[in-house]
C-alpha cells in the first residue's frame, strides 16, 4: 500500500474513496509518523490520538453505510493552536492559557469535522501568533525539517513543519502579517492566505482582528485549494465574513496544473520591492520562477506601488494597537492563569501579576507599543496615520490590478535563519514579513509556492491577487508548481 | 534622542496591567525605542486628506433574527475559570459552581 504519509491529500482522498485504505489506517500511519519524528521537530503542542482515531472510525463507518462523503473525508489535518477545539487543549502558544479546554469549536474546525477531515492535534506557534520563527512560543520552538538548527518560520511554524515533515498532509494556519506564507516559504511547503473575510474568524483567538485570516497549509497547490474550499464561505458568527460565493479555487488550481498555460496572464513585478533587501540566492530563485511562468505564456509588467515601503511601519502600529485591545480579555477571571490571589491583593494587582507571569516578552512589547500608539496625544500621529497609510497601500494594489492580473515577489527576504539570530533585536525579526504584510493591509489573497533552493534551503514564491480573486493565485501557483521540479525535504 | 523613555515604558506597562520587572523595563525601553524609530516613518507620508481604513471589507451592523438560540451552558462557561464560587444555598445543593470568583475589587478603606 506504500507509505500513506507520503501521499498528497488529493491522492489520499481518492484512495480512501476507492476503499484501498481506511481512514483509521491513514490516521494511524500519521500518528506513528508523529511518534517517530516529532521529538525532533516539535511541530505539535498536543496530539489528540483518541479523537483522531474516533473521527477516522466514524468516516469509515459512514463510507460502509454508503453516505455521501467529500473529497477530503478521512484525510488528516493538523490545526494551529490558536483555533478553538472543543474539549481539546488550546493555548495559542501562551502560558496564560495553559490547560484551557475550549467549550466550543471554531467555525472552520466544525466545517472540517463535517467534511470528514480527521484532526490529529494542535500545532506550535509564536505566542498569540506574534513572531516569525516560533521562538516566541511559551512551549519551546519548532525545528525546521530541512535543518533542525534553523527556524521553521512563524507564527505558524508548527503547522508548516508538520506538513513538511510528513506528519500531516494538511494543516490550518492563520495569517495576520505572513504567518501562513512565511513558514510555508522556509519549509518548502504551500501556504495560502485567503481574502480577508473569506474564511471565518469565529473561534480564532484574536490577535489583530482587522488582519487575522485563517487559511490552508499543504505540500501541493491542489491540496491547499481542496482545504480552502472546505473552510471558506460566509459565517453569520463573524461580522466581517463576506456573504458571497467562494471562488472556484479547486477548479482554478487543477486548470493551472493540467494545462500549465498562462497565455494572456499579466504578472506584476513591484518596482519598490526590487531594491528591498532580498538575499541574492532568494532573488535568483525568484527570477527562475518568473522565467518559468514566462515560458508558460505569462507576460511580465513592472508596476509601481509607492506606499509599500510604509507597509511594515503601518503594520507595526495597527497590529499592536489591535492586540492591546484584544488581549485585555486575559484578565485572570474567566479562563486561564491567575497569579497572586492570596486574599490580600486587589483585582488590579492580581491582573497585573497574572499578565506579567502569563505573557512572554514579545507579547508584552506589542501590548506596550499598542498602548503607546493609542494614547491620547500620539493617536493621530501613530494609529490614525497608519490607518491612512493603509488606505494608500490598498489604492496602490487597486492601481496595480488595473494593469496586471497578479503581483509576484519572493515570499520572504531570506531563507530559514538559525535560532537566536534575530531575537535580540525584535525589528530584525519583523523584516521577515516585509513582502507579505502589504496583502494583509489590503485584504487580498496571497499564496506562497516553493520555487527551488538557496544554500540548500527552500525559497518561496509569492503570488498576490485582488480581493475575492483567490482562484487566480491558485491557477498561477499550480502552473508554477507543475513547471518546477518538486522539493523533497532531507530525511528525518 | 530616544523616542521613548524608561519612565514612559513603566507608565504604559502600568496602563496595560503588566507588572514588569526592572530588568524588563531596561530591555523593553531600548527595544521599543528601535521599533518606534522605525514605525515613525509612517509620518513621512502626506496623508492629510486621505480617509483612514480600519477594515479591508466594508463593515455594516448585522443583526440576527430575534429568536431564542442555544448558547453556552453555564457550567461550560465556568469550567475554564481559575476560580469559581457557589451561590445560594439552593444552588449549592446541586454541587455546581455558579459564579466566577474575582479578587477584591474595592479597597478595604473605601
Amino acid at each position: 500500500m506504500g507509505d500513506v504519509t507520503r501521499s498528497t491529500a488529493a491522492e489520499l482522498g481518492r484512495r480512501l474513496a476507492a476503499k484501498e485504505v481506511s481512514a483509521v489506517e491513514v490516521a494511524q500511519a500519521h500518528l506513528d509518523r508523529i511518534a517517530a519524528v516529532d521529538e525532533r521537530v516539535h511541530a505539535f503542542l498536543h496530539v489528540d490520538t483518541d479523537g483522531a482515531l474516533r473521527a477516522a472510525r466514524a468516516v469509515d463507518e459512514a463510507r460502509v453505510r454508503g453516505d455521501e462523503l467529500g473529497p477530503l473525508a478521512g484525510v488528516p489535518v493538523a490545526v494551529k493552536d490558536v483555533m478553538t477545539t472543543r474539549g481539546v487543549p488550546t493555548t495559542a502558544g501562551s502560558k496564560i492559557l495553559e490547560g484551557w479546554r475550549p467549550p466550543y469549536d471554531a467555525t472552520l474546525v466544525s466545517r472540517m469535522r463535517d467534511a470528514g477531515l480527521v484532526i490529529l492535534g494542535k500545532t506550535n506557534m509564536d505566542e498569540f501568533a506574534m513572531g516569525s520563527s516560533t521562538e516566541y512560543s511559551a512551549y519551546g520552538p519548532t525545528f525546521n525539517p530541512w535543518d533542525l538548527a534553523r527556524i521553521p518560520g512563524g507564527s505558524g511554524g508548527g503547522s508548516a513543519a508538520s506538513v513538511a515533515a510528513y506528519e500531516a498532509p494538511l494543516a490550518i494556519g492563520t495569517d495576520t502579517g505572513g504567518s501562513i506564507r512565511q513558514p510555508g516559504a522556509v519549509t518548502g511547503t504551500v501556504g495560502a492566505k485567503p481574502t480577508y473575510g473569506g474564511t471565518s474568524r469565529y473561534g480564532l483567538i484574536a490577535f489583530s482582528s482587522s488582519l487575522d485570516t485563517p487559511g490552508p497549509c499543504a505540500r501541493t497547490v491542489e491540496d491547499a485549494a481542496l482545504l480552502h474550499a472546505v473552510i471558506a464561505g460566509h459565517d453569520p458568527r463573524d461580522s466581517t465574513s463576506i456573504p458571497a460565493p467562494v471562488p472556484d479555487v479547486v477548479g482554478a488550481g487543477r486548470h493551472g496544473a493540467t494545462t500549465g498555460d498562462l497565455t494572456g496572464v499579466k504578472l506584476g513585478l513591484v518596482r519598490e520591492f526590487s531594491g528591498e533587501g532580498a538575499e541574492p540566492g532568494v532573488s535568483a530563485a525568484f527570477r527562475e520562477g518568473v522565467d518559468a511562468l514566462v515560458k508558460l505564456g505569462a507576460e511580465v509588467v513592472e508596476v509601481s506601488c509607492p506606499h509599500f515601503e510604509y507597509a511594515l511601519p503601518a503594520y507595526y502600529l495597527i497590529a499592536p494597537s489591535e492586540c492591546t485591545s484584544n488581549l485585555a480579555r486575559f484578565d485572570g477571571v474567566r479562563y486561564g492563569l491567575r497569579v497572586g490571589d492570596d486574599g490580600s491583593k486587589s483585582l488590579e494587582e492580581v491582573m497585573s501579576l497574572t499578565r506579567e507571569a502569563g505573557f512572554g516578552p514579545e507579547v508584552k512589547r506589542r501590548i506596550i507599543l499598542g498602548t503607546y500608539a493609542l494614547s491620547s496625544g500620539y493617536y493621530d500621529a501613530y494609529y490614525g496615520q497608519a490607518q491612512k497609510v493603509r488606505t494608500l497601500i490598498s489604492r496602490d494594489f487597486a492601481t496595480a490590478f488595473e494593469q496586471v492580473d497578479v503581483l509576484v515577489s519572493p515570499t520572504t527576504p531570506f531563507v530559514a535563519f538559525p535560532f537566536g539570530s534575530r531575537t535580540s533585536d525584535p525589528y530584525q525579526m519583523y523584516l521577515a514579513d516585509l513582502f507579505t504584510i502589504p496583502s494583509n493591509l489590503y485584504g487580498g489573497p496571497a499564496i506562497s509556492v516553493p520555487c527551488g533552493l538557496s544554500e540548500g534551503l527552500p525559497v518561496g514564491f509569492q503570488i498576490m491577487a485582488p480581493t475575492m480573486a483567490d482562484d487566480r493565485m491558485y491557477r498561477v501557483g499550480a502552473a508554477l508548481e507543475s513547471a518546477l521540479p518538486p522539493l523533497t525535504p532531507p530525511p528525518l | 534622542m530616544a523616542a521613548i523613555s524608561r519612565e514612559e515604558v513603566a507608565h504604559l506597562a502600568r496602563l496595560s496591567r503588566l507588572a514588569v520587572t526592572e530588568e524588563e523595563l531596561d530591555r523593553f525601553a531600548g527595544q521599543l525605542d528601535v521599533i518606534l524609530q522605525a514605525v515613525t516613518r509612517v509620518g513621512e507620508v502626506a496623508a492629510a486628506d486621505i480617509p483612514p481604513t480600519s477594515h479591508s471589507v466594508p463593515l455594516t451592523n448585522i443583526l440576527r433574527e430575534d429568536v431564542v438560540a442555544p448558547g453556552l451552558e453555564r457550567d461550560e462557561a465556568l469550567a475554564g475559570a481559575p476560580d469559581t464560587a457557589d451561590g445560594h444555598v439552593r444552588e449549592r445543593a446541586t454541587g455546581q459552581a455558579r459564579y466566577f470568583r474575582v479578587p477584591r475589587i474595592l479597597d478595604e478603606e473605601a
